[in-house]
């Protein structure tokens, strides 16, 4: 099927290629290898690298929604039951609170249970007192609030759990850091598209009955590439920080008009407090800031005061792919958060399809009518299965979820099985089993992408020693060869300390101090290339 | 039991038991100061071995580090090096290092160039002085000798093909071999610290130089990582050069590593001897001025300890040994409060790339001194008279990024007790 073509461009088959390798992308990609389809998908990065990867992790139970948005509301209960039935390893139903503190509008408090009953959203009335007995750590303050069955969902076990599932139904395949460049048309149908690897400059051709822009906040880029004008996007980055311990037992929100720090998730054993909304016109070098950090600390204070204390390790952003209606409001956090399917035929192409907007507690329905669209396309009756078949939970997909691997190596107890990171108790097996299991990422296989399919690098000391350890241990293995990993060491930790940078302070700060000790004192990564060879060191002097 | 203050009283009390601490307790008992230290062990178990005096600048390698110093005095007028010429730092340089030779870790001695020491991933780092153990490593890459690497079954964060394949290029006749070190449960995670102190027997030394041998071939030199024993590394180092035939280097590993457990203990075992009243692990709470020195105010586990000095330097590191600390706005110093220089506000600690070559400004952060190494107050004047510091602690300096940390500890301790020896002095003949 694969092969280059007289030009020695790289050269591969496909009846479907995705672009895009976030929730919805790799959705698509299990929905239709589920009817039987082989499908293609690509990623200028890797998986979750855009607002997949980049959000609370919350399974909304639709309460959010109910007083703006009835309808999306509504498919966020459906669309969470089905997930809660189908993927429940991948969920923690830690249920929710909606809670409102002085200062807050009451009217907005008070319409609350109205909205979720006509949304249809299961919503219980809680006093001060018992919502705080539920969550201690909430303000004192409160003087509204209500039960709902929020839950927290891990994007990246999802992900990689759709991935997994599709290649092994029907030999789907994924490539990484494989951009779509040129769109070959012939009578008004996509016939081939022209990608390059961003690692090593080679050409990719994909021949492909269908194409899928599943590209998220790029997906306007990638219509356009395809002569596409009809999709407007939105662009809001939004904003949140990670706690070292968890904070609640269950979600938090402030019962209020949506703002910075009005969200506390829980995700395994932490907690994720966001999200802020700015507006913006560029999708390069995204990174949360000082300021952001502190304008959701801000707000998040003010419901659950012992964020004031609380020791953050990580900030993170993404950006909200949103839809923009013809002279619609520009506010981000009041676009709309429902989804559209968009099958170009007005632009006169009969094979590519573009899905943008919506949730991630949504993807599974927004894949469903791509599915759907995509399969009558191909000529193809299969029926959408995701509602009803559960995702397998594979053996490399599991390394995701906060608090697993300690779990997995204490009942494991095999001493020989060395903890590469001791923050997320990450063993070395679960290293070799990512290496082993790596469904079409790299062959050279990055520090990067070993921590976007595991906890490494998550955990307080930003990645002082799980870098180097893993970095040892891939050479071991005879993953790497040559001194590629110490340019694999210094992109990570580079990259990590993007997050770190804004939540630097108080205990962090002496971590911060001893990761620059060993990362450039002990590794000497800031001087890489400067090293030894010069011709004249210190032969004279030596005894 | 009736808890009892013990007093002591001294002429120079140090606070803090990192480098710049233990030089300056080496240093006044050199000038033959009744000394007391006290203060909890300082990032010590961290460092690799080396001591750095000035490394690099703006990012790139220093090949000649004096020549750097003078670069130095004309761009960073206020770094604490720039205050001390270079005659002074090569004094303090040279004592810091005899002496720790003569306590029992043998250190090269300072010299006119910096040498390339090997670093654990196969890199090289410029370094001034470098345990005797770990000389062959550098002598054998200059020679471009043959050399195999040792790596252990269950020591992580050192692996002899990472070491391999990253210095290969400037050093082509290497390999590698994995050995099982004796007498160690098969299976379990390993750490140097009890292998080297396991070392410290002749038998294992034995048996270990045997599974080395197994793999020796044709290597003119043996490297393996730094865990030649604690207490007499050079003894240990010339037992295994002599039981597997062939000159053997140390190789620094990930901390807590085995070249800064040996100066911590070296230390608190051979300057008691020496006449330092040594309160190790526990931090000053209370510091008080008067007209005659200051009085430290603490607590073990035997009660409260008040130690009375003329004189107090304090050595009390940065952030990760306690002597900084910040809330989400400001710096801070921890004992004292002493005025901290820093930058305006938290979006200015950090630059946005990591590996930025001008490095971090909240790295540069610290108290100010006067010509004295007095700390400064927010006037600009000396805190007391009776007090001055050394180390880390002091600003405008970037000691990770500039490879200047023990150059820092060793030549503003020395400067900092040879000024409060003078304070002491004075004091003293005005009362005879």
């Amino acid at each position: 099927m694969n092969g280059p073509d007289p030009t020695g461009t790289k050269v591969f088959e496909t009846e479907v290629l995705i672009i895009g390798g976030g929730v919805t992308g790799t959705g698509v990609m299990r929905d239709l290898a589920l009817r039987g389809v082989n499908c293609l998908l690509i990623d200028q990065k890797d998986l979750n690298a855009g607002a997949s990867g980049g959000n609370h992790g919350l399974l909304h139970s639709g309460g959010r929604y109910a007083s703006t948005d009835e309808q999306t509301a509504a498919e966020c209960k459906t669309e969470g039951d089905i997930l809660k039935k189908t993927a429940p390893d991948c969920i923690d139903e830690c249920g929710g609170i909606f809670a409102a503190v002085e200062g807050d509008d009451i009217d907005f408090a008070a319409r609350f249970a109205d909205h979720c009953a006509a949304a249809g959203i299961a919503c219980r009335s809680l006093s001060p007192l018992e919502a705080r007995e539920l969550e201690p750590s909430l303000s004192d303050k409160v003087f509204a609030a209500f039960a709902v069955e929020d839950a927290a969902i891990d994007p990246f076990h999802i992900t990689l759990g759709n991935v997994s599932h599709a290649t092994l139904l029907t030999d789907s395949t994924y490539l990484p850091h494989t951009e779509a460049i040129d769109f070959e048309v012939v009578n008004g149908a996509i016939t081939s598209v022209l990608c390059r690897d961003s690692r090593t400059g080679e050409s990719v051709r994909i021949r492909t009955k269908q194409v899928v822009n599943a590209a998220g906040a790029w997906a306007m880029n990638v219509a356009k590439l395809a002569g596409c004008g009809d999709v407007a996007l939105l662009y809001a980055k939004g904003t949140l920080i990670i706690s070292n311990a968890r904070i609640s037992n269950g979600v938090i929100n402030r019962l209020r008009v949506p703002g910075d720090g009005d969200i506390l998730v829980p995700g395994g054993t932490v907690s994720l407090l966001g999200t802020t909304s700015d507006n913006i016109d560029k999708l390069d070098d995204i990174r949360p800031t000082v300021d952001e950090v502190d304008r959701i600390l801000h707000e998040g204070i003010g419901m659950v005061p012992g964020l004031e204390n609380t020791r953050f390790i990580r900030a993170f952003s993404g950006v909200r792919p949103l839809l923009q209606a013809v002279g619609a409001d520009v506010d981000g956090r009041k676009a709309s958060r429902g989804f559209r399917l968009f099958d170009h035929e007005d632009q006169g192409l009969s094979n590519f399809v573009t899905l943008v907007g919506g949730k991630l507690t949504t993807y599974r329905l927004m894949a469903e009518k791509t599915g759907d669209l995509v399969a009558r396309r191909l000529g193809n009756g299969e029926p959408c299965k995701t509602a009803t078949t559960a995702l397998p939970s594979g053996d490399a997909v599991r390394w995701t979820e906060p608090g697993f691997a300690p779990r997995y190596w204490y009942k494991r107890s095999d001493q020989s099985d060395a903890i590469l990171c001791e923050c997320e108790m990450v063993p070395q097996s679960a290293v070799d089993e990512i290496i082993a299991d790596e469904y079409g990422a790299s062959k050279h296989m990055s520090l990067r992408a070993i921590a976007l399919r595991s906890r490494i690098g998550k955990g307080s000391c930003q990645g002082s020693f799980c870098a180097a350890r893993v970095t040892s241990h891939l050479y071991d293995r005879d993953i790497y060869v040559c001194d590629e990993g110490r340019e694999h060491m210094k992109d990570f930790v580079s990259e990590r300390f993007k997050g770190v940078r804004p939540v630097l302070w108080g205990r962090q700060m002496p971590q911060m101090e001893l990761a620059e000790a060993l990362h450039c004192g002990l590794m000497g990564l800031d001087l890489l290339g400067e090293g030894g060879d010069e011709n004249d060191d210190g032969n004279a002097d030596l005894p | 039991m009736k808890r009892q203050t013990r007093h002591h009283k001294v002429q120079l009390a140090v606070i803090g038991s990192g480098l710049a601490g233990m030089a300056a307790s080496m240093f006044a008992l050199d000038r033959g100061l009744v000394t007391a230290q006290v203060g909890n062990t300082g990032a010590i178990a961290y460092t690799s071995g080396y001591f750095d005096l000035l490394g690099a600048a703006d990012g790139h390698a220093l090949h000649d580090p004096w020549h750097g110093l003078d670069a130095l005095r004309r761009d960073e007028p206020d770094h604490p090096l720039s205050r001390i010429d270079n005659d002074d730092i090569a004094t303090a340089f040279s004592l810091f290092t005899t002496t720790v030779s003569a306590m029992g870790i043998g250190y090269t001695q300072s010299s006119a160039r910096n040498r390339m020491a090997l670093l654990p991933g196969g890199l090289v780092k410029p370094t001034l002085s470098v345990p005797n153990t770990m000389l062959g490593g550098i002598k054998a890459r200059t020679h471009g000798a043959r050399a195999l690497i040792i790596d252990f079954t269950g020591l992580q964060g050192f692996s002899a093909k990472e070491f391999c394949a990253n210095i290969g290029s400037s050093w082509p006749g290497l390999s590698s071999a994995t050995v099982a070190f004796p007498d160690m449960q098969s299976g379990r995670q390993l750490f140097a610290e009890e292998m080297a102190r396991a070392l410290e027997v002749p038998q294992t030394q034995k048996l270990l130089a045997e599974r080395i041998r197994d793999h020796l071939g044709e290597a003119e030199y043996v490297g393996l990582p730094a865990l030649l024993g604690i207490h007499a590394p050079d003894h240990v180092h010339a037992a295994m050069e002599n039981l597997i035939g062939v000159p053997l280097f140390e190789i620094p590993t990930l901390p807590p590593a085995v070249p800064g457990i040996r100066l911590r203990e070296m230390f608190e075992q051979t300057l008691p001897k020496k006449g330092l009243t040594l309160v190790p692990q526990q931090k000053v709470q209370r510091v008080e001025f008067s007209d005659q020195g200051v009085t430290l105010s603490l607590q073990d586990n035997f009660g409260d300890v008040m130690i009375e000095a003329g004189a107090a330097i304090l050595a009390t590191g940065r952030f990760l040994s306690g002597g900084l600390v910040t809330d989400r706005d400001t710096v801070h110093e921890t004992l004292l409060g002493i005025p901290v220089c820093q930058p305006s506000s938290r979006g200015d600690w950090h630059r946005q790339d990591y590996f930025d070559p001008h490095g971090h400004p909240i790295n540069r952060a610290g108290i100010e001194v006067d010509v004295e190494f007095r700390p400064l107050n927010d006037k600009g004047t000396p805190v007391d008279e009776h007090l001055f510091a050394a180390g880390t602690v002091l600003a405008h300096q970037d000691w990770t990024r500039q490879r200047c940390g023990a150059g820092i500890a060793i030549a503003s301790s020395y400067k900092a007790v040879e000024a409060a020896s003078v304070l002491l002095n004075n004091a003293r003949s005005k009362l005879t």
